[in-house]
Parts: C-alpha cells; sequence; structure tokens
C-alpha cells in the first residue's frame, strides 16, 4: 500500500499531472493506438498480438546464434550431442506427423491434429523439464509426448477411436490428451497447488522439487477456464509454467480477432510473470521454460510462456487452412522452418556428421513404418471395455447400463456368425 | 501369387458421408509407394490428396474422376506383390468366367462409369485387411446375392475403421436384427447365372461370336431357356463399337471425359458435375432472381491504346502485361468510385442492400475445368502496376486451374473479357452476389468521326448488365457512361482518381 500511494494519494496526483500532460490527450505522441473497426488492422502494429517485440531469441532464423544477456546461462550447459537430440526429437516428430496424417487420409484415424511448424516449441519446452514434474497437454503436443518417452502409437488411439487416451500419466508425467479447449489449465492449476501442499517445491533438493506445466494455445487464452487458471495459479503462487503456444490461428479465426495487444501481455494483470519467445527456435525454447521451470520448482511460483509460432499445417484434418489464410503467410513461415533453423546452425558448426544425418533418416522411416504397422493392428476394444473404466469401484448405474447393452447386442444375427468382437 | 488390395474411399473429415474424385495422379499399371499421392478428391469441406496405403502396382482404378462416392466404396485396386510367382491376370480356363471388363488385367481406366458402379458387390471390402484372392476366387462372389450380398460388404466396411461419434452408430443402424427377415449370407447361392457357370449358344452363333470378339459370357441373353441368340450378339457388338468411340485414338475430347456414348454412337451423356455444375447452379439462381437490365457504349478507345503503348515501354512495367482489360479495370474502379452504390449486393433474406466499401474485382475466366471467376482483393487499394502484377497472378493461377475457393468468394463486381475472342459484346449474367458486370468487348480499327472527319480509329463497344432492384437505369447508365470516358480519354483518370 505505503509503496505505490494511498488511496487519498491517487485523485490529488492525477490533478497534479493533468496540465502538465499534453502528450496523454487523443493524437498526442504518447496516445493508445488508434482503434480500428477491423482487428486485423492492429495485427501489424508493433504492439498487437502478432508483433516481434521483446521475443527472446537465441538463433535466427537464419540458424545463427545471437547472444543473449539472460538466457544464455540456460543453454551453456548443452553439447553439441544434446543439440543433434534435439534436431533428432524435431525430426521424428515430424515424420510421426506426416505418419499420421497419411493415415487419417487412408482411412486408419478419425481425425489427426499435427504438430507440424511446432516443434521447436514442444520439443525445447519438453526436454527442460524433469522426471518428476508433470505435464497437462491439450492435444496437438506430440513433440513433449516424445520427448517425455511416451510411445507415439499410443497417442494414435485416440485419434483412431480406440480408446480415450489410454496410456498412464503418472509413468511418464504426462497427463491424457484433453481435446476440450482451456479446460486442463485448471487440472494443471490444481495438480500445482497439490504439489505445493505436498511440499515438494522449494525444498532445494532437485530430485525433489516438482513443477507443473501446462499446454494450450492462442484460443485456449479467450477461454474463461484459462482466466481462472490465472487467478488461481497467481494468488497461491503455484508452481506451475503456463505454457501458450502461439500458433496464431484458433481453427479459423486469427490470434488478431482473440487479443489486442501480445498474449502474453495478459499474465501481469494477475499477477503472473510473462516471457514471450520465438517458438520456432528449439535453444530459446528450452531456455525460457528452464527459467520458468525453476522458478517454478523453487517456489517462485507460476510463469506464462508465449511460444510465437505457427500452426504449418492444417488445425485438424478436417480443416481447410486454404479457405482462411494466405498462401503467402504460410510460405513466410515455412522459410522460419523450426527444424531448418537448428540444422542449419549444426551444419555450420561442423556439427553434423553425415553418419547422423544418415542413421536419423533411417530411423524416421522405420518410425513411419513403425506408426503405420502399429495402427493398423490395433483392431477393436471390446463394447465391455466401455463400462470399465468409469468408474474405480463397481457402480449401479453402469452395471444395469451394461446388461441392457449386452442383451441389446445379442439380438443382432452376426453375433451368432461370429462377430469382429 | 499376386495379392490384390482394394482401398475404399476414407472419410477425410468428421462424418462426410461422399467425395468426389477430381483427378487420378496414377494410371492402371503404375508402380505406386506407401503414402504416395495417388488421387485428389473433393468433400463438401475441401480438396484432399489421398495417400496411397501399400506399394505396388496400380491394377485397377475402380471410380472415375467426376463420380461422387460414398465413404467406404473401394476406388483402386493395388497389387501389392506384384512380383509373385503366378501371372497377376487370372488362369485362362477362369478368366472365361469373367466379363472382359472386370478382369483385373483389362485397362480398367477406359472402363465405362457402370463398372464402378457394379464394384461393391464384386469383393466385401474391409479397411486395412489382406485379400489374398486369385481371379476365380474373387469372382466367386460376383453376380450373387444381389442387394443383400452389397449391403453385407457395406455393412463390414462401415464397421471396420471406428469413426469417433460416427461409426459405430452408422453400423449399427445397417446390422439385420434377429427379428428381422430375410436370408443370411450363408444361405445365399453363390452363382445364380440360369443354367450355371458358362453362357449357352449354338455353334454358329459361338462363331460369331469369336469373329466379332464379343464374349459370349458378358452377353444378356435372350433365347427360350436362356440361350443367347445371334441378335444377342450382333447388339453386344454394336455396344462395344459405339463405346469404344469415347475412346478412340484422337478422340479424347476433354468434354467427353465420363461419358457414356448411346448404343448408335451419335450421342455421349455427361454427368453435370464440379464446374460445369457450379455454373449452371449461379446462372440459373442470377438470372431468375436478379432482373437483369444491360446497356451499351460504342466508342473511340485509341487514346487508351496509346496508353498501353506507352506503359509497355515504361522500365516500371517490363515485367508485367499491360492490355486494355487493365486500363478498363482500373476505369471501372474509378466510376465505382464517383458511384459507390454500384458496388453493392442483394440479400434477400434479411431484405437489406449490402454496400461494399472494397472491390473485389471478379475477372471472368475460362479455363480447363471451365468458367471461374476469381477476384481481385481489395483491388481499390492497388496502383496500376500493382493491379496488372494481381491480373497477372490471377489469370495464370486460373490457367493452372489452381483457382481455390477463397479466390473466388466475396466479389463486388466484375468484368468479363469477351473481346478476347474477337466479340463485340454480349449480355452477361451477374455474378450472384454482385450488382453490375461489365462486358469489354473486341478493339477494332474502325472508320470513325474524330474532328470532324472520318478517321481510322480504335473502337470497340462496352455493355454493363445491373441488378435493377437495387440499380436504376440512371445509376447504370452514369458508371457506363464514365468508365467510357476514361476509356476514350485515359486523363480523366487524373480528375477523377
Amino acid at each position: 500500500m505505503s509503496q505505490t500511494g494511498t488511496p487519498a494519494d491517487a485523485p490529488r496526483t492525477a490533478v497534479s499531472t493533468a496540465p502538465q500532460s499534453p502528450a496523454a490527450t487523443p493524437g498526442g505522441p504518447a496516445a493508445a493506438p488508434v482503434p480500428t473497426t477491423d482487428g486485423r488492422a492492429a495485427a501489424h502494429s508493433s504492439s498487437g498480438p502478432l508483433s516481434d517485440g521483446g521475443l527472446v531469441q537465441l538463433l535466427t532464423p537464419d540458424g545463427e546464434r545471437v547472444a543473449h544477456p539472460e538466457y544464455d546461462r540456460y543453454v551453456a550447459h548443452l553439447s553439441d550431442e544434446d543439440l543433434r537430440q534435439m534436431l533428432r526429437d524435431m525430426v521424428l516428430v515430424r515424420r510421426f506427423d506426416t505418419e499420421a496424417t497419411a493415415l487419417q487420409r487412408q482411412g486408419e484415424l478419425a481425425l489427426f491434429a499435427q504438430s507440424l511448424g511446432q516443434e521447436a516449441a514442444q520439443v525445447g519446452s519438453g526436454r527442460a523439464l524433469r522426471p518428476q514434474d508433470h505435464v497437462f497437454p491439450s492435444y496437438r503436443e506430440h513433440g513433449v509426448a516424445h520427448v517425455r518417452g511416451l510411445e507415439l502409437t499410443d497417442l494414435l488411439r485416440l485419434f483412431r477411436g480406440v480408446d480415450h487416451g489410454g496410456w498412464d500419466p503418472t509413468s511418464h508425467g504426462f497427463h491424457l490428451y484433453t481435446l476440450v479447449i482451456g479446460s486442463h489449465t485448471l487440472h494443471a492449476t490444481g495438480y500445482a497447488m497439490g504439489v505445493q501442499r505436498d511440499g515438494a517445491v522449494g525444498t532445494g533438493d532437485p530430485e525433489r522439487d516438482t513443477a507443473v506445466i501446462a499446454y494450450f494455445g492462442d484460443g485456449a487464452t479467450a477461454q474463461g477456464d484459462v482466466s481462472e487458471s490465472l487467478v488461481f495459479a497467481g494468488v497461491n503462487q503455484a508452481p506451475l509454467v503456463l505454457f501458450c503456444q502461439n500458433n496464431q490461428w484458433a481453427i479459423s479465426e486469427p490470434t488478431t480477432r482473440q487479443a489486442r495487444v501480445p498474449l502474453a501481455a495478459r499474465a501481469p494483470g494477475f499477477g503472473i510473470p510473462a516471457v514471450r519467445v520465438d517458438g520456432n527456435d528449439v535453444l530459446a525454447s528450452y531456455a525460457v521454460t528452464a527459467q520458468a521451470l525453476e522458478r517454478a520448482r523453487t517456489g517462485g511460483g507460476p510463469t506464462f510462456v508465449e511460444a510465437f509460432t505457427y500452426r504449418m499445417g492444417a488445425h485438424t484434418t478436417s480443416d481447410d487452412p486454404t479457405r482462411y489464410r494466405a498462401a503467402e503467410q504460410e510460405a513466410l513461415w515455412r522459410r522460419r522452418d523450426p527444424i531448418d533453423r537448428l540444422r542449419t546452425y549444426l551444419v555450420a558448426r561442423g556439427a553434423l556428421p553425415d553418419e547422423f544425418v544418415a542413421s536419423l533418416t533411417a530411423e524416421a522411416d522405420a518410425l513411419g513404418e513403425h506408426v503405420r504397422t502399429q495402427v493398423r493392428a490395433m483392431g477393436r476394444p471390446s463394447a465391455a471395455s466401455m463400462f470399465e473404466h468409469v468408474y474405480a469401484t463397481p457402480h449401479a448405474t453402469v452395471e444395469a447400463e451394461r446388461a441392457w447393452f449386452e442383451s441389446y447386442e445379442s439380438s443382432f444375427l452376426d453375433r451368432a456368425e461370429g462377430s469382429p468382437r | 501369387m499376386p495379392t490384390f488390395q482394394q482401398f475404399p474411399l476414407p472419410d477425410a473429415g468428421e462424418g462426410l458421408t461422399e467425395a468426389e474424385i477430381v483427378e487420378w495422379h496414377v494410371a492402371v499399371g503404375d508402380r505406386v509407394e506407401v503414402n504416395q499421392t495417388i488421387v485428389e478428391i473433393e468433400t463438401a469441406k475441401s480438396l484432399v490428396d489421398l495417400p496411397c496405403p501399400w506399394a505396388g502396382v496400380v491394377a485397377r482404378l475402380l471410380v472415375e474422376p467426376g463420380q461422387t462416392v460414398e465413404v467406404g466404396t473401394p476406388i483402386i485396386e493395388i497389387d501389392t506383390d506384384p512380383d509373385g510367382e503366378a501371372p497377376a491376370a487370372p488362369a485362362p480356363a477362369e478368366a472365361s468366367d469373367e466379363t472382359p471388363a472386370s478382369s483385373p488385367s483389362s485397362s480398367a481406366s477406359t472402363s465405362s462409369s457402370d463398372e464402378g458402379a457394379d464394384l461393391p458387390d464384386e469383393v466385401p471390402v474391409t479397411t486395412g485387411s489382406v485379400h489374398r484372392v486369385g481371379g476365380a476366387e474373387r469372382h466367386r462372389g460376383v453376380e450373387p446375392g444381389g442387394a443383400d450380398e452389397v449391403e453385407a460388404a457395406r455393412e463390414t466396411a462401415a464397421r471396420e475403421p471406428v469413426l469417433v461419434g460416427y461409426g459405430l452408430a452408422d453400423a449399427t443402424e445397417r446390422r439385420a436384427r434377429a427379428h428381422a427377415p430375410g436370408a443370411t449370407a450363408a444361405e445365399r447361392t453363390a452363382d445364380t447365372r440360369p443354367g450355371g457357370g458358362h453362357a449357352m449358344a449354338k455353334p454358329p452363333v459361338r462363331k460369331l461370336a469369336r469373329e466379332l470378339g464379343v464374349d459370349l459370357d458378358s452377353v444378356s441373353p435372350t433365347g427360350p431357356g436362356g440361350i443367347v441368340t445371334r441378335e444377342d450378339v450382333l447388339a453386344q457388338a454394336a455396344q462395344a463399337e459405339a463405346r469404344t468411340l469415347a475412346t478412340y485414338a484422337g478422340d479424347d475430347q476433354p468434354w467427353l471425359a465420363s461419358g457414356t456414348v448411346s448404343a448408335d454412337g451419335r450421342q455421349t451423356r455427361v454427368p453435370v458435375k464440379s464446374v460445369r455444375k457450379r455454373t449452371a447452379e449461379a446462372m440459373v439462381a442470377s438470372a431468375f432472381t436478379a432482373p437483369h437490365v444491360t446497356v451499351f457504349h460504342t466508342l473511340d478507345v485509341t487514346r487508351t491504346m496509346r496508353l498501353v503503348e506507352t506503359l509497355r515501354a515504361d522500365r516500371e512495367f517490363a515485367d508485367v502485361r499491360v492490355t486494355p482489360l487493365l486500363i478498363a479495370a482500373k476505369a471501372l474502379m474509378l466510376a465505382v468510385r464517383r458511384h459507390p452504390e454500384i458496388n453493392a449486393a442483394w440479400d434477400e433474406p434479411t431484405q437489406e442492400i449490402v454496400y461494399k466499401h472494397y472491390i473485389n474485382l471478379g475477372i471472368a475466366a475460362a479455363t480447363p475445368r471451365g468458367l471461374v471467376v476469381p477476384n481481385i482483393k481489395d483491388a481499390h487499394r492497388m496502383g496500376l502496376r500493382e493491379l496488372a502484377q494481381a491480373l497477372g497472378d490471377l489469370t495464370s493461377t486460373a490457367r493452372a486451374g489452381k483457382t481455390s475457393p477463397t479466390d473466388m468468394a466475396d466479389g463486388t463486381i466484375t468484368i468479363t473479357n469477351v473481346g478476347v475472342f474477337g466479340i463485340d459484346t454480349g449480355t452477361p449474367i451477374l455474378n450472384p452476389g454482385e450488382a453490375a458486370i461489365l462486358a469489354f468487348g473486341a478493339i477494332r480499327q474502325q472508320p470513325w468521326v474524330h474532328k470532324g472527319k472520318i478517321k481510322v480509329r480504335h473502337v470497340t463497344q462496352l455493355a454493363l448488365s445491373f441488378d435493377h432492384r437495387l440499380v436504376d437505369g440512371e445509376l447504370g447508365a452514369r458508371v457506363l457512361a464514365d468508365v467510357a470516358k476514361i476509356l476514350a480519354d485515359p486523363a480523366h483518370g487524373l480528375v477523377w482518381g
């Protein structure tokens, strides 16, 4: 209170400054950006949500390493081998992405959401995690899943419709995919508050101190759930990293229709520090996430990270982006490809031997083949499995529904002939 | 052994039931790789490239471009083991049991659309499962069973891929309940051809069939007891002859593609589809909802031709095409600027007139896929050079057949350049959702009274059609007069620009 002035001070201050501030009058140089009826006009302004201003960057789009006074120390320990592994992660995830998209087009998956173009944001942030940390993904975080050691084909069971995302969230510290936009940021906040109450924060034991990270998109920031989680994470100083991948498109809605200012600018209003990072720069994504996770684990509270990137593919396989966005924009972002950037850097350093490239190519092809074979062999879940995981313990209503369903199923002819189930 | 796999049309979106085959990227006999793009389809949502699920050799294309097929219908057959021990073609003895059109070794790409429609009868299709079947085995299920068998095959196809929220419900609807009447699949006979497997015919008829190259088994018998008569063979031969016309060398007219030739070979019936269909719908909608009025004007455009010459020599315009159409486009936009009421649309459901504060300038373009009207977005903001560039891009995109739905959406006013075909003028039909369209006629050297003397001048005709619901004759006339005034003397552009 005393630092910011008492309420009684406020009007006096306002009165005393008024005559001295002609610049604050409309049209003056300090005036806010003139509101326009077209949100798109704000896109190119220096203060709009698509601004390049204040982005943390360690690798330029041309693959040049640039120094950063604050974040260099977070990547100083990374060896060339570490960087090659990041490249490997990104290449494998992209191959997985391509294969899964093809499988959808072949009728093997009902739907697929590509992570194409967002590999650096996902792999960089995922690599900064420790084993005890817990991830709450949305549904596009294939890169994070891969880094957390999940079998990637397990992700596709959901997209094939044979289960609801049936991996064990605790074994990899990677929660189930959430298709509802933004709701999992609340789950993550609650989980982080639980971690806090378990006393697994700020102990100084690197094996024990735990952070939670929630991944969500630019579109989710317009959901009430995300605002609520910012409120709770902020006031509780929860050990949480709110990792927003701003890929600029909420299906067909541009970020300019979601915000008037950079998305990261919202967090300070909730008392949460925010940082904007070039999400196509794997090193910078690693560095800012490492810093945010460190803050969370040491009891410093939540951080909002806005990774500014681009959804190079469609929203999902059901979407056709050519109907709402220009080819020039896509071409511009193809030139900022996250994988090319790291590859160029490694080549320039002489740290990308041909043998590595060859074995990576072979590994990617093998992964593609593996994914294809695994998905085709997934088969059908038993109808009974629908009822098995609704509650942890037996439940009368579920039992009654199961009995009805079984009698209904047995009324079909093909049952006798040996149905596929 | 060769192993044939059929690829059923997948649901490329969520819950789509059908798609149109736009273009095959492979032909029978081509070797294909896994995930190689084989076909472009158009769904209700978008154009989608489908990747091949298997490596192998294309045995048959089961659906023709332009056909709309249901999800689950097999569209291509791939031999996934073409280098296997036995030849890909069925054994001769068994081949005689088949119609020529359905043999996997025949050139299925030229077969008629009827064949594609028959296919679900042939093989019960399951997604991704292997059909290791040779010619005879595959064919055993051909004609038998009829509709029930088809339904059984569809059922299997529909149930295999479990689609979130759609697949199961769909399959359930099609499953037979125990109390429903009807035989089970097991009770259905394997062959319903009267008189057993082979067609019956007298020796002279057999000889005739051999001479004419007619497969007796493919002939519908009309004789007593199901025998094939001489007339049946002749009719079949005549039909086959007529059909070959469609694929006769040098007769591959694009507009006849996917058509069916009449038995006498004098007519071809082509299903209305794609761009043709959309053009027809748009034109009917426009012509019968907006009362059209067309006004005409003949004028001397010699000065415009001089301007075109000057600009062509200008270094700034070196890498763009400068044409009279460019000046006409600019003139039209200047006229719209003076009379913005014309740049509007009639909104019938809301009973409102929508005035547009921007110009998306439509240019009617003849393309390989038919008439399309892409538009130049925000053309009113463009300088002449930028406009020339945009016109060039629009034209080349349209000619390449790459015009996207976005390119065609939200036009506000259109120019149709009928002059390029040497035509003086016409009465254009409005692009739906717009209030005016300008036809730009051919420019000819003609005698013209110029400064009191008869001179040879460049003369053209302009026609402007407008929607009389929202544009009155006076407004239409003024707009056309303004366009004409600038084309007659482009310096007026300076005055009004």
